[in-house]
């Protein structure tokens, strides 16, 4: 416990070899296995918010095992903040654009007017543009609340 | 203009506006004001051809994404939500105007922030009055929750623990309502409010039913703040920052009587709730009798003018649920004429605060004095939102109090029309105080004033102001159309007004 | 006697949830402790959660994940698959839990940063001053 205290205060604890390399090699893995859940939401256990928060748990591992402003280096704040905008205006945006094409709200069936591809087609596929959206906004939102909440708002060192 | 998605454009408007504004927001401040007004007359304009269009053809449901019921989610408009759009877009665009100027003058810097969490709640309170399904109003109920929690810590001093306790206590409402839809699952197997109706009468299982019709009251009574389950209001809506107060405080909670009532009228039958428990029935009104002289007690005790109004607030929430538990026609179109005449007065109440807080800085007792000779307009308005509480015609509260009372003394309740005449008295009380010391006080010589100037408010936010306070007029004097062409279709088959 | 004791053994998941919503329950009104208050309410909703899920749950029934193609060819018996909808349901549960986690704690930092104390009857104390 004495030997804890002591590595947290000269800053040593997280920053082992073992661990760094590890996450290193790991990450882009995490990504994928994101990227993977998101897509197969609509036809087996997972979906936007899964895949979202397993994508923004990268983040957090990095800057975890490294520090604060790596994590910061691949996913900066602007393109965070940018992002989670983005991610909720392509959802509000399709839900729009399926009214607008003539159906109901999220009638993804109405997307045939736009690009032919089938309106039975249409309706099972349509809810990946959805998840997408979800994804990409619970990521960004994800790791902005470890940020936010581990450094105490200002973004350079905490946890 | 006749598209069967208006309803939805309604909701969309404000919601892409709320992402817009933080986008463009970060970029330059010019871009909110425009945009969120512009997205706001849109609703509110969309709410009133919706209403027409209801009072035309009759209500109708609407499937989201064409997944018929009840495996899909239902919207409702009937001739209640569609009054109910309107209210909300509409009270909303007058708060914008005034929110703008006092977030910039509160939240310097922090103004896209703030709007954004703003555009979410008022999209949250469009999507909650206009859906038929049990789950749905759990997940928009939370939405408002959590914006109001957002902009409520965003306030000085003791805000954010104020909003803590509200986290807390709100919390508690929404599980509880969230237990209450589990066990009408498991009673019927399907979320649809229709559906559920439609399968309850036939079941055979008292106590489950009477267990599930109690958590969703609790919950709800819990998020309207009926007393004695307040406690979380006076400390939230007083410290909110200026902007979020005049939009939280005149709809947050009655929006929630109106679930309440459609949890009554479209889940459950009007023939459960008034006759299979009619010992029920009668206790929740002497508990609102109750709740009603209780809360106009506590409001004379306080020396702050938003204070005083947020303890008005509770006993205003206790005349509704006891009007629409008093099971007659009557009672129920008081309460329901109360939503839409108490969110005007709240209103008005707060909007008249807020341009005394900008010019003054300062809401206690002994700083109101002669404040008519510096700001003549604002108090004139103030006045005719007293008056509407106290409940004096034309003004709109007499008309909604009159109905209260006399459906009070047609169901026999004699306490609920004491608690009533002693709550207007005490009204009276409180707001005669006020404008003594606004009118007749002369000017106490150290008034200080903030770096906004002296004077008059300033127009964005007096013209709201003024518009709200005619407006408690157009609805006294309009009172009664209003109740022959929609209230009157509201209420549930078999009741008159 | 007999029937109270099946009672309880038989539906012993729901006396578990009970207990939980009340620990939760118990932690979020008496305890002065912020973080500790924030912990009951999660235990709450969580409680709530696993009641829902526990719903779905059938004698002898399957997770409800099947083969598209076995599915095409032999059809499927819904008696010997889980309900989904209420998993699916407690995830929009979940999502709620996390903002409202999330807010309680953004907005604890700002109360810590005021006070310098998370014990609520120190707050008091020092607004009282």
């Amino acid at each position: 416990m004495k030997l804890l205290q002591e590595r947290t205060r000269d800053r040593l604890a997280g920053e082992d070899l073992i661990v760094r390399t590890a996450v290193r090699l790991l990450v882009p893995f995490i990504q994928l296995f994101g990227l993977y859940v998101i897509v197969h939401g609509h036809y087996s256990p997972g979906g936007g918010f899964q895949g979202g928060v397993i994508l923004g748990s990268s983040f957090i591992l990095l800057a975890l095992a490294f520090d604060l402003r790596t994590s910061l280096r691949f996913l900066s704040v602007r393109v965070n903040a940018v992002l989670s905008n983005v991610g909720v205006l392509i959802y509000t945006g399709v839900a729009l654009l399926c009214a607008l094409a003539g159906g109901l709200f999220l009638d993804y069936s109405a997307l045939d007017r736009i690009l032919p591809l089938g309106p039975v087609a249409w309706r099972s596929m349509g809810i990946f543009l959805v998840e997408l959206g979800v994804g990409i906004a619970v990521m960004c939102i994800m790791a902005s609340l470890f940020w936010d909440l581990g450094s105490g708002g200002e973004m350079d060192e905490g946890l | 203009m006749n598209t069967p998605n208006m309803h939805l454009y309604i909701l969309a408007a404000p919601l892409l506006s709320a992402f817009a504004v933080n986008l463009l927001g970060r970029v330059s401040r010019a871009w909110i004001g425009p945009l969120i007004l512009a997205a706001l007359g849109f609703s509110t304009f969309g709410a009133l051809l919706t209403l027409l269009r209801v009072l035309r053809d009759g209500a109708y449901r609407y499937t989201v994404g064409n997944w018929q019921a009840p495996y899909g989610i239902e919207l409702v408009i009937d001739p209640l939500s569609a009054l109910m759009l309107l209210l909300v877009s509409s009270v909303a665009l007058l708060a914008t105007c005034s929110a703008l100027k006092s977030v910039q003058n509160e939240l310097p810097g922090r103004e896209h922030l703030f709007f954004t969490l703003y555009m979410i709640l008022v999209a949250g309170l469009l999507g909650l009055v206009q859906t038929g399904d049990a789950f749905n109003l759990y997940v928009l109920l939370e939405i408002t929750a959590i914006t109001t929690y957002g902009l409520i810590a965003m306030g000085p001093d003791r805000a954010p623990l104020a909003s803590f306790n509200y986290i807390i206590m709100g919390s508690i409402g929404a599980c509880f309502y969230l237990l209450g839809v589990g066990y009408l699952y498991i009673l019927t197997g399907t979320l649809n409010m229709a559906d559920i109706a439609g399968i309850l009468p036939g079941l055979n299982a008292p106590a489950a039913v009477a267990t599930a019709f109690a958590f969703l009251m609790v919950g709800l009574w819990v998020k309207m703040a009926l007393f004695p389950l307040h406690v979380w209001l006076p400390n939230a809506y007083s410290q909110a920052p200026t902007g979020a107060g005049v939009m939280i405080a005149p709809l947050m909670t009655k929006v929630t009587v109106y679930l309440m009532i459609r949890v009554m009228f479209s889940i459950f039958s009007p023939g459960y709730e008034f006759i299979q428990h009619a010992g029920v029935q009668s206790l929740i009104v002497w508990a609102a009798s109750l709740a009603i002289l209780c809360a106009s007690s506590l409001a004379l005790a306080q020396r702050d003018l938003r204070r005083m109004l947020t303890y008005i607030l509770v006993a205003e929430v206790a005349y509704m649920v006891g009007g629409v538990w008093l099971a007659n026609g009557t009672g129920m179109t008081g309460a329901i004429l109360h939503i839409v005449n108490d969110a005007m007065m709240t209103l008005c109440l707060f909007l008249a605060a807020a341009a005394i807080l900008y010019r003054t800085g300062s809401l206690e007792f002994d700083r109101l004095h002669g404040l008519y000779r510096r700001m003549p307009l604002t108090m004139a308005a103030f006045t005719v939102g007293a008056l509407s509480m106290i409940g004096v015609p034309p003004t709109c509260g007499f008309f909604s109090k009159w109905y209260l009372i006399l459906g009070a003394v047609r169901a026999g309740h004699w306490e609920f029309m004491t608690a009533l005449l002693i709550s207007s008295l005490i009204n009276a009380v409180l707001f005669f105080r006020i404008l003594e010391l606004a009118y007749f006080q002369p000017v106490a010589g150290l008034q200080a004033t903030t770096q906004q100037g002296s004077g008059e408010a300033p127009l964005p936010m007096l013209s709201p102001l003024l518009i709200s306070a005619i407006a408690l007029l157009a609805l006294g004097f309009g009172c009664g159309p209003l109740i022959e062409n929609v209230i009157r279709l509201a209420l549930p088959p078999g009741f008159a007004p | 006697m007999d029937q109270l004791l099946s009672e309880i053994v038989a539906k012993y998941n729901y006396w578990i949830y009970v207990v939980l919503m009340m620990i939760g329950f118990y932690a979020m009104i008496g305890k002065r402790n912020l973080v500790k208050k924030l912990l009951g309410m999660n235990i709450f909703q969580t409680a709530i959660i696993l009641f829902y899920v526990s719903i779905g749950g059938k004698r002898g029934a399957g997770i409800p994940i099947v083969d598209k193609h076995a599915v095409m060819l032999h059809g499927v018996d819904a008696s010997r698959i889980l309900n989904p909808l209420p998993h699916v349901l407690m995830l929009t549960a979940i999502v709620v839990s996390v903002s409202v986690t999330g807010v309680a704690l953004a907005i604890m930092i700002r109360i810590h940063r005021k006070f310098g104390t998370l014990e609520e009857d120190e707050i008091l104390e020092k607004i009282g001053q």
